[in-house]
């Protein structure tokens, strides 16, 4: 139902560093799926929403939406496509229910179908009480589900939604979460960003996760963590190592039978991850720990998660991505990005 | 919590499009009612807008109150002379600030939701703009005209008043569409609040609304013969004057003499103008 081929994207160039957001994504969302967008803040997932939804254009690459080309038939794409922006737009002056006219008069939808579906949409995301207050006094989670109302008003083929829960209250977050499953059992293509794994994992038909402008694993989440096998240990041998002891640790338990893989993370004290063949391992590796006389501060053992897919394509876990990239973007540039 | 609504239910479809005017006319339609509904949630600007003028003209007109008889050309009093210089610069004024509400829509997002939907034309949004801002210049114009009237200024009638609301939507529809353009070329409201800063004043004292060019120094007098402003003022004034005809002389510029219609032939162009050279701007899917 959409397809990304090969997009790139780059900002800044005169007065600032260059950017590049978007370094040959290709994507492809079957139709009727819910399809979720994962990585850390920065890594491209909203530039690459914004130039699906035609906000954007890119430097290279094609964007199709049910076969038709978006670069070359935006209007058309656009009368598919509802879209949930990052930063809930609404007017503070306008009710709930005026800006849902307003949004039904911009999509062309005749008054007998406006009022239906404004109704319809009022029930289904719980909004009767607050609908003729005035924007202004709506909490972020009002605000939320009256966005994603107006997202859904024109019933479009596929609802794109950019970090649709974030710092959302839990009962508005649940609402959401329903309806988009409800969605896509009806047969709506939904397309969701997230840095949040647990809701990806608990979502998503199949994910995409991001990194760096690019797509470095694509599949259904249980595909994605069954490929990587094995089970999951963090390791710490005190609170907080250093990189001589982690290495010394490293080596040893590298050579310990059932042990797959050991890396150092750096950014967490210099824990340890482990990736090893069965919990039996765990026993092994306490009594190679206690021979060379090793302190064990915490030892914990974990199915693979999304993370652990996150880890093992970059090198790094999702959180300290996000503090990493926290540090070198430029909101301000960012936001003049988004200014159209 | 019922039951969504089936996305396989009718999407528009995508052959035998409605008519364009009847999609175009819905989306100016609903965007200036956005407009007038937050003008009546928030009169404050629409007292001002009604009383700023008005205190041009009461005070602007006794400032001058005493200037000798005959000074002006056709011998009108003072007051008479800036009715049609405050009617043309108040709505000139509104329509500069035009860009504003759409530069702050861009700053919070909200022109994305504009920008997201399949409007038929993006001028959808300047046409909106100008329905809003000359109904707005009218009612503003309506209270001048009647308080000149009450200070004994005159009244331009029935001819006069169809050639106020000819001349004022000429010219909003012109200084709208720059305002517009201002609007989607300049980084943020600081700068275009610093443009209309500087232009505002300016264009004011540089053009005939507050002295006619027999008055200016030659270099003064060439640029308010320029100044679009004075293609405005000019033919109310002269409705103000008394009888009225399209062919009559109202502008004598230093390149030779202008009649009424000229001048609104001219405002015609330069919204054309205007419009056309901002139109790129609206439809640009991206930087």
């Amino acid at each position: 139902m959409i397809e990304l081929q090969h997009l790139s994207k780059r900002f800044g160039g005169r007065k600032v560093e260059p950017v590049q957001a978007l370094d040959d994504l290709s994507l492809s969302v079957p139709a009727g799926s819910l399809y979720g967008l994962l990585g850390p803040n920065g890594a491209g997932k909203t530039t690459a929403l914004r130039i699906l939804c035609t906000l954007l254009a890119p430097d290279a690459g094609q964007v199709q939406v049910g076969g038709v080309d978006a670069l070359a038939e935006p209007r058309t794409v656009r009368r598919l496509l509802g879209y949930v922006a990052q930063e809930v737009a609404i007017d503070k002056i306008l009710s709930g229910r005026e800006l849902l006219h307003l949004q039904a008069d911009l999509h062309h939808m005749g008054a007998a179908d406006r009022l239906a579906r404004t109704a319809e949409l009022i029930e289904l995301l719980a909004m009767e009480d607050w609908i003729d207050r005035r924007c202004g006094s709506y909490s972020g989670g009002m605000r939320r589900r009256l966005d994603l109302a107006a997202g859904l008003l024109h019933r479009p083929r596929v609802l794109v939604l950019d970090e649709p829960t974030v710092g959302l209250d839990i009962e508005s977050r649940a609402t959401i979460w329903q309806v988009l499953q409800q969605l896509r059992d009806q047969g709506t293509t939904v397309l969701l960003s997230s840095h949040y794994l647990e809701e990806v994992d608990a979502l998503a038909d199949r994910l995409a996760i991001i990194d760096g402008g690019r797509v470095i694993a694509e599949g259904t989440p249980a595909a994605l963590k069954g490929a990587l096998g094995g089970d999951r240990v963090t390791l710490r041998v005190r609170e907080f190592s250093d990189e001589q002891e982690a290495s010394q640790v490293r080596d040893l338990l590298a050579a310990c039978h059932g042990v797959r893989q050991v890396v150092v993370n750096r950014s967490q004290g210099y824990s340890l991850n482990l990736v090893v063949e069965d919990s039996g391992v765990v026993e092994t590796l306490r009594h190679q720990l206690a021979e060379a006389q090793l302190p064990v501060f915490a030892l914990a053992q974990s199915r693979p998660s999304l993370d652990d897919v996150y880890l093992q394509a970059t090198g790094r876990t999702l959180s300290d991505a996000e503090l990493s990239v926290a540090g070198r973007r430029d909101l301000k540039e960012e936001r003049k990005q988004s200014m159209r | 919590m019922t039951s969504a609504s089936p996305s396989l239910a009718p999407v528009p479809s995508l052959g035998g499009e409605p008519s364009a005017l009847a999609e175009i006319t819905q989306e100016t339609l609903a965007l200036t009612r956005r407009l007038f509904v937050q003008l009546a949630r928030r009169p404050s600007t629409l007292v001002a807008g009604v009383l700023q003028p008005l205190i041009w003209l009461v005070l602007f007109g006794a400032l001058f109150a005493n200037a000798p008889e005959g000074l002006l050309p056709g011998g009108i009093s003072y007051g008479r002379f800036l009715g049609a210089g405050v009617i043309v610069f108040t709505a000139f004024s509104a329509a500069l600030n035009a860009g504003l509400p759409v530069m702050f829509d861009r700053e919070f997002g909200f022109l994305n939701r504009l920008l997201v939907a399949p409007l038929r034309s993006r001028s959808s949004i300047v046409f909106a703009s100008v329905l809003y801002i000359t109904s707005l210049s009218l009612v503003q114009s309506l209270a001048i005209m009647a308080t000149a009237a009450l200070l004994g200024y005159g009244w331009p009638g029935g001819v006069g008043l169809l050639l106020v609301l000819v001349t004022l939507l000429l010219l909003v529809f012109a200084v709208t569409a720059l305002s517009l353009g201002l609007a989607f070329a300049l980084p943020g409201h600081i700068e275009l609040i610093a443009v209309i800063f500087v232009a505002n004043l300016p264009l004011l004292f540089a053009s005939t609304a507050l002295a006619p060019i027999s008055f200016m120094p030659p270099w003064l007098g060439w640029l308010a013969a320029l100044n679009p402003l004075t293609f405005a003022i000019e033919p109310i004034r002269a409705a103000y004057a008394g009888s009225f005809h399209l062919t009559d002389v109202v502008l004598v510029a230093p390149y030779g003499s202008l009649n009424a219609a000229t001048c609104l032939a001219i405002l015609a162009g330069l919204a054309a103008g205007l419009f056309l050279l901002i139109r790129p701007m609206l439809d640009r899917k991206l930087t």
